[in-house]
């Protein structure tokens, strides 16, 4: 069967209890379907970035599906009708990535790559330095 | 002679090669889920950086341009930042 990730927007005004409940329904379709959900991640309120139907700020939760193609769909369909997604991408992945997602591990990564940007600029002069200053003449040239 | 034309061609002040951050051992892995590692691929306006000026191979542009705009859908990443 093949693997999706799953990433959902939920309503900035559900509580988190619900988004779990809603996690829990949304694998209880692909259950349904004959497929398998290895991973669930809740990731919490997150701001977004410009907004979604009206939405501010939203739950964001991911799931690995593992699930022929017609349970997927039929899990789109139930989303489009609730009231309490607001949006939704489903990612076809040759594999699913074990562990817990970038956005989980996020802390401690960080703190892993600025050691690393650290060495790096010591070794070989920067990239990271230079490319917003090049970038923003360009900008400017517009 | 070939090595003076050579000789002319090359400016005064030398700017080493840029190799690209995604290859090569411990590359980061392109993910739309990483907003901190995408973020230093876009421009202060939320535009995509080129490739010529981050230096990231043809290939892995692409990637990541995918994964730019995956991030953008989720609302993870601006379109446009003013």
């Amino acid at each position: 069967m093949p693997f999706y990730e799953h990433v959902f927007l939920a309503r900035q005004d559900v509580t988190a209890q619900q988004v779990e409940e809603m996690i829990a329904q949304y694998k209880g379709v692909i259950e349904a379907g004959k497929g398998s959900v290895p991973k669930q991640e809740y990731w919490g309120v997150k701001s977004l970035t410009y907004r979604i139907r009206k939405n501010r700020k939203a739950h964001m939760a991911l799931m690995n599906i593992d699930a022929p193609a017609a349970a997927v769909h039929e899990m789109e369909r139930q989303m489009r009708i609730s009231e309490d997604v607001i949006r939704f991408m489903t990612v076809k992945v040759e594999a699913l990535e074990e562990g817990p997602s970038a956005m989980m591990q996020k802390r401690d990564r960080d703190e892993r790559r600025g050691d690393r940007r650290r060495d790096r600029d010591g070794e070989e002069g920067s990239f990271n330095d230079d490319a917003p200053v090049v970038a923003d003449v360009t900008e400017e040239a517009n | 002679m070939a090595m003076g034309a050579q000789g002319g061609a090359r400016r005064p002040f030398f700017r080493r090669r840029k190799t690209c951050p995604f290859s090569g051992d411990n590359a980061p892995k392109i993910d739309y889920k990483d907003t901190k590692l995408l973020q230093r691929y876009i421009s202060e306006r939320g535009k995509i950086v080129p490739a010529r000026i981050s230096a990231v191979s043809n290939l892995k542009q692409r990637e990541l341009a995918v994964a730019i705009k995956r991030a953008r859908f989720l609302g993870l990443l601006p379109y446009v930042l003013k």
